[in-house]
């Protein structure tokens, strides 16, 4: 045991308070973003990448049918009509597919909406790609204002062969106000 | 300082600026016992609106505040800081040191803990109420739709937490620099062992917890969005930060109740402790497992089957070390000269009482049968039948065993046989039901059942106050016995006693071992 100082028990006090300081510090630096890290890599909460796709030039798979759900929530509060253009699209793997999902503001004020997305099952997530989408932005509507809002998608050839179907949920959020907290601090 | 041979000091100024271990155990144990009285009387509360189907007696919302106060409490203000002043009074006296190495330190740690109830308690009555979301404070119900009042919960966990960690630190410093010499690691008692291997879990994840508790402040007034989707984040990263903190938060309060449980079955049994090394083997096992299944109280978030798995198998595993306490204890009462005081009363209904929560708790580990009890009734027996069963009837065994040496004065026996009699009666009708209950489909946190469940739930009910009724019994006899109880002028009190506690003399003066005591340099536990 190495020492810091003449005094064995101060010597304790200070390891130990060095550890408890040090397991603070690691909710912040390591679980957090291992969570996060450990969510993308194996797409266990179903969240898809949060920016846009660059796609790769691939053969489309025809010989291959995905059905693609398309689900619209709208989070506690939420008074927007949200839903999707189409609820369900038959696709080829690694064929380009195009999309919108309609949203209305109803309210006579203008606010800012955040899409979250979410795939099920979960291990598609990783096999869904967005080359475009709504919810890599915040949304702003003007008051009764209404707006379609494009998703452009490719589903990856690698897809494993017992998925068939793929559900891909929305829930949108009113973030108005954190959105104008967010300027009135820039 | 400087004259240590002088006796306590005079008045209210000993108590707030006291040093002495005996003194800083004494505090604790008492303030516990007061959080106790106030934990009780929430789930009085509790259990009156439960006694009928329909609504009686309060709101929902304020019934929501009472088992969210009744669990913060009952584990933070009652159980964990008993234990702390067993330690602050025993530790010392069990390795031949003449106090903590850190007495000033000690002192702090006790008195932040007052302030820090009264702040939690003090939401009561804030506008908006207490917290209402559950000892669990999952997000974003305690961020998103949490009362204002959240923010003093929010502080009173962190001062809660750097009390805990202080005291730990202590104990710790303790345990390693202060032992008598030859008191060698292992010839320590065991009660020393659990709280030392407690003491580097605390250390290790009550600041997890104030991580948790830190993000929920920044969520909730700094705009940020560790919890909440529609800024990024994940209300399951919650789940899964608490539960580092709460499953080794759970042998943190079960770790010392066995340690109690290995002093006082040996004195009763007139036997030593069979298997010793095995006891801290198993002890160690237990903690470093705590670390690796905390995901098995949340099997329903949608985890990937190879995580559920993997939890279910972790947990399981559990039972071997705790297998090998429990058949430990079973084999030193076996072939003992068996007496059945008071103490030995209350270990013996710690053993049965917890192996039943094992068991409960072995099959709550099985991940396809938890989705039917995630939330039920089913998991509140459970964890009663382990907390309560197994850290306070252990707590309360403590103080019968020590207590006349505390004192110098012994409690009345007939009384304590009759509020361990009550206290188990009482314990089983309140909390056997609520199997049943919760396996028929009970969710717990609900203010109102369905009518099938109503004559368990009244049972239940009958029963709690039966066995909170048994604790007024319990707190009279102490105050008998400190104010006129018999007086004990031997200092060995029971005759099967071992340990260097009991070498002082009765009641235990106000300094001891200021000349560390000499050790039996032959293996103690051979």
């Amino acid at each position: 045991m190495f020492r810091i100082t003449q005094n064995p028990a101060i010597d304790t006090v200070i390891k130990l308070v060095t550890v408890a300081v040090a397991m603070f510090a690691f909710v912040f630096v390591v679980m957090v973003p291992l969570y996060n890290v450990l969510c993308d890599v194996l797409g266990i909460n179903g969240k898809t990448a949060g920016a846009a796709y660059t796609p790769v030039s691939s053969a489309i798979d025809e010989s291959r049918d995905i059905r693609i759900q398309f689900v619209a929530t709208n989070n506690e509060g939420m008074p927007w009509v949200f839903r999707p253009g189409s609820t369900m699209m038959t696709v080829h793997p690694g064929a380009a597919n195009d999309t919108v999902f309609f949203a209305q503001n109803p309210t006579p004020d203008p606010m800012v909406a955040q899409a979250i997305p979410s795939i099920s099952p979960s291990r598609a997530a990783a096999y869904f790609h967005k080359t475009e989408c709504f919810c890599f932005n915040q949304q702003p509507l003007d008051g009764n204002a209404s707006a379609e809002m494009p998703l452009q998608f490719i589903v990856d050839r690698d897809l494993p062969a017992d998925i068939r179907t793929i559900t891909l949920s929305y829930t949108i959020f009113d973030v108005t106000d954190r959105a104008a907290n967010t300027l009135a601090t820039r | 300082m400087g004259d240590h041979h002088h006796g306590p000091a005079k008045g209210l100024s000993r108590w707030l600026f006291t040093t002495n271990h005996k003194d800083i155990g004494t505090m604790y144990l008492w303030f516990s016992f007061a959080m106790f009285i106030l934990g009780g009387a929430f789930a009085m509360i509790i259990r009156a609106e439960l006694f009928q189907p329909g609504m009686q007696l309060v709101e929902p919302g304020f019934f929501n505040q009472m088992t969210t106060l009744h669990g913060l409490v009952m584990v933070f203000g009652a159980i964990m800081p008993s234990f702390v002043g067993l330690a602050n009074w025993m530790i010392p006296m069990m390795i031949g040191a003449p106090d903590m190495a850190l007495p000033r330190m000690n002192n702090w740690s006790f008195w932040i803990l007052p302030p820090g109830f009264l702040m939690l308690a003090s939401t009561l009555f804030m506008e908006g109420g207490a917290p209402a979301f559950g000892w669990t404070f999952y997000a974003p119900l305690s961020t998103t739709y949490a009362a204002p009042s959240v923010t003093f919960f929010i502080f009173a966990i962190h001062i809660l937490g750097v009390s805990s960690i202080m005291g730990s630190i202590n104990i710790i410093a303790t345990v390693m620099n202060m032992r008598a010499p030859g008191m060698t690691y292992m010839k320590m008692p065991l009660f020393v062992w659990t709280w030392l291997i407690t003491a580097f879990l605390l250390v290790a994840v009550m600041p997890v917890l104030a991580g948790a508790v830190t993000m929920m402040l920044m969520d909730i007034h700094f705009g940020t969005s560790f919890f909440s989707a529609a800024g990024g984040g994940d209300p399951v990263l919650f789940q899964h930060i608490f539960w580092f903190f709460g499953h080794p938060e759970v042998y943190i309060i079960i770790l010392p109740a066995f340690g109690v449980v290995s002093q006082i079955i040996p004195a009763f049994s007139r036997k030593p402790l069979f298997g010793y090394a095995s006891m801290v083997y198993a002890t160690a096992a237990i903690a470093f497992l705590s670390f690796i299944v905390w995901a098995h109280h949340m099997y329903t978030v949608g985890m990937p089957v190879a995580g559920e798995l993997f939890f279910m198998y972790a947990t399981m595993l559990i039972a071997v070390p705790t297998g090998v306490k429990v058949f430990n204890w079973i084999s030193t009462m076996w072939r003992g000269a068996l007496s059945f005081e008071t103490p030995m009363l209350f270990c013996i209904g710690f053993l049965v009482l917890f192996t039943i929560g094992g068991f409960t708790g072995l099959m709550l580990s099985i991940a396809p049968a938890d989705f039917q009890y995630h939330d039920t009734y089913f998991v509140v027996a459970h964890f009663h039948y382990v907390m309560v069963a197994g850290a306070v009837f252990s707590m309360t065994a403590a103080v019968y065993y020590w207590l006349p040496k505390w004192s110098g004065r012994m409690y009345n026996e007939n009384m304590g046989k009759i509020h361990f009699w009550v206290s188990f009666i009482g314990f089983n009708i309140t909390f056997f039901p609520q199997h049943f209950v919760g396996l028929a489909g009970m969710p717990r946190r609900i203010p109102d059942y369905a009518l099938q469940f109503a004559d368990f739930n009244m049972m239940s009910s009958i029963g709690a106050f039966i066995y909170g009724a048994s604790q007024i019994l319990f707190l009279y006899n102490v105050i008998a016995t400190i104010v006129s109880g018999k007086r004990v002028t031997d200092d060995r009190v029971w005759d099967g006693a071992e340990g260097l506690e009991w070498t002082v003399a009765t009641p235990a003066p106000y300094h001891t071992f200021e000349v560390p005591p000499a050790i039996d340099p032959t293996p103690a536990h051979g």
